[in-house]
């Protein structure tokens, strides 16, 4: 045990910070999409863990082909939007259901990306290729500078747009088709929409993640869906503990992004401590499965049949 | 104003549970006619109401609203024409959006949705107005959730949604039925004030017999998917409860306690 804590080196904590706190800031965009299909769409949309991967290997495969590190971006983003748009389709125009049609674009997406990079990862060749979102540690201050900019952009974009007439139209759609029906909407194409913004926010974060990183692969996505659920429910809870009732939209979009933060602060720590990282992906579906169940519990707790037989029990004890 | 032609539905055609909810079906409402629409269970009223609507198309026969045959256009599209309240109060409104919110969604019924911000100062204003003639102190609760209001304040509010932009046709569906008697009567005094007032072609389903009566200028009976009374004017005025009964048993129809007790 003692010798476990000695092995435990405080600097090496120190110096992984940033790279949490720029992996955390790259994932808000990405938690942002899933935000706009999760909670505005109310649609599980599981086309992002192909997404993410997609936006990944657009953004390689153009650098490498000699295109601006940036203008990728805005290519791997269109893709993302693609994607999504598939998805809307397969819902909306052939009556799948919203999970089954979200995991049969990702798994197709599995080919498709195999197919743009050919083969199963691609580097960007670091010495040659100056990416801007790097994780060299000597550049990591303008990573995180440009990335909270980034950041900054897309909740005033996400904002401004669900303010509008049609962004009010998407979310009457979440909240109430029938309504929104009535009203004139067109419930379909809010839905496409919709999946493709989420989707692009999604690629534009994987095309980030692969520059960081230097590589894509096409499995780099994997659980992404899941890790953007745990930054979503996180920031959630931790808005509702530090703003509670005076929460406005921006605030709530904002504190997803923290949520994203906060969890690779943990990622980083977990790691320090040793834990291995292949079995991060179980650790995160465990905080994500906990957090979601909690309200329900609560809810539970209060209001149950067993709970009531109980206290009726106690009461008769009492009296006898 | 609102034309029905020959309509006819059947559901689940071929299967066990076959049913056919309107059967050749024929109503013509003239502009400003107030018609009531009453019958047992399964009668088929809510079922003309969703066809009017286009909740689903028929299988035959055509909707001409204003000169306009509106029968193969879908729920959305047809949108424009209607105001529309549901018996649920849930389903006329979206619970997690700003009462402001839902009145901007309203106006903004049957107009191209842009990137234009959703609700401006003088619209606001306009509603203020709106919201204080329905004298329920909405007009101070703008920006509170539609949610946390009671079925009798949204079922108000969705009156209200359904009529400031002018529709073409009123559909209200047995929209009363799930509010206390209290509120259902301050509802139906409001429906009566802004169907006068603007002179709205309306059409109104109801189990309530006495309401049916006291309320609009026409009433019709149906029953197995079929208009088996019609009646209007100074007839109308005459009638009375033990009659449509008769009328009702006569047809053959089965008067569920709902329709006999209220």
């Amino acid at each position: 045990m003692a010798a476990y804590f000695s092995s435990l080196n405080p600097v090496a904590l120190w110096n992984a910070a940033p790279g949490g706190l720029a992996q955390g800031l790259i994932w808000g965009i990405m938690a942002l999409g899933v935000y706009i299909s999760f909670r505005v769409l109310n649609f599980a949309d599981m086309t992002v863990d192909g997404s993410f991967s997609l936006g990944g290997a657009t953004a390689v495969m153009l650098i490498l082909a000699g295109y601006n590190p940036h203008v990728v971006l805005v290519v791997s983003s269109l893709a993302g939007m693609c994607a999504g748009i598939v998805t809307g389709f397969l819902h909306t125009k052939l009556g799948i259901p919203d999970i089954l049609s979200g995991i049969l674009t990702q798994i197709s997406l599995y080919s498709i990306n195999l197919n743009i990079m050919g083969k199963a990862n691609q580097a960007i060749p670091v010495g040659q290729v100056q990416v801007y979102f790097t994780s060299n540690i000597r550049y990591l201050g303008q990573t995180i500078a440009l990335a909270l900019v980034l950041d900054v952009f897309v909740v005033a974009f996400i904002y401004w747009f669900l303010g509008t007439e049609l962004g009010s139209a998407m979310r009457a759609t979440g909240i109430n088709p029938n309504m929104s029906r009535a009203q004139g909407i067109n419930t379909d194409s809010m839905k496409v929409i919709g999946l493709a913004l989420g989707n692009a926010a999604v690629a534009l974060a994987g095309g980030i993640i692969a520059e960081y990183q230097g590589f894509a692969d096409v499995k780099m996505g994997q659980g992404s869906i899941v890790i953007g659920l745990a930054a979503l429910i996180i920031g959630e809870v931790l808005a509702e503990a530090l703003v509670g009732k005076r929460l406005n939209f921006v605030v709530r979009l904002a504190f997803t992004i923290i949520g994203a933060i906060v969890y690779y602060m943990v990622y980083v720590f977990v790691l320090w401590l040793k834990f291995p990282a292949d079995d991060m992906k179980l650790l995160t579906a465990i905080v994500v499965a906990i957090f979601l169940a909690v309200p329900y519990l609560k809810e539970k707790k209060n209001n149950s049949f067993s709970g009531l037989a109980r206290r009726n029990a106690k009461a008769q004890e009492k009296e006898d | 104003m609102l034309e029905i032609r020959n309509i006819c539905k059947t559901f689940n055609p071929g299967t066990i549970n076959e049913k056919k909810a309107l059967d050749d079906v024929s109503l013509t409402l003239a502009d400003g006619e107030f018609c009531t629409v009453i019958g047992g269970n399964g009668a088929g009223k809510s079922t003309i109401m969703n066809a009017v609507a286009g909740v689903w198309p028929v299988d035959t026969g055509s909707i001409i609203v204003d000169g306009t045959d509106i029968s193969g256009l879908s729920e959305y599209q047809r949108a424009p024409y209607f105001g529309r309240v549901f018996q649920d109060p849930m389903t006329g409104t979206a619970a997690d959006m700003w009462i402001e919110e839902n009145m901007a969604l309203a106006s903004r019924r049957g107009k191209r949705r842009t990137l234009r911000w959703g609700v401006n100062r003088k619209e606001r204003e306009e509603y203020r107005k709106l919201l204080k003639s329905l004298d329920l102190g909405l007009e101070y609760r703008m920006t509170s959730k539609v949610g946390l209001l009671s079925g009798g304040q949204r079922q108000a509010l969705t009156l209200l949604m359904a009529t400031m932009r002018k529709p073409k046709v009123l559909l209200l569906d047995e929209h009363t039925a799930a509010l206390d008697p209290k509120t259902a009567a301050k509802v139906l005094e409001a429906t009566d004030r802004v169907v006068n007032e603007n002179h709205l072609t309306t059409l109104m389903v109801t189990h309530n017999m006495k309401d049916a009566i006291n309320h609009g200028n026409r009433l019709i009976m149906m029953s197995d998917g079929r208009i088996i009374f019609d009646v209007s004017g100074e007839e109308k005025k005459k009638l009375k409860v033990a009659d449509l009964l008769e009328k009702f048993e006569e047809a053959g129809g089965e008067v569920s306690d709902r329709m006999a007790l209220s």
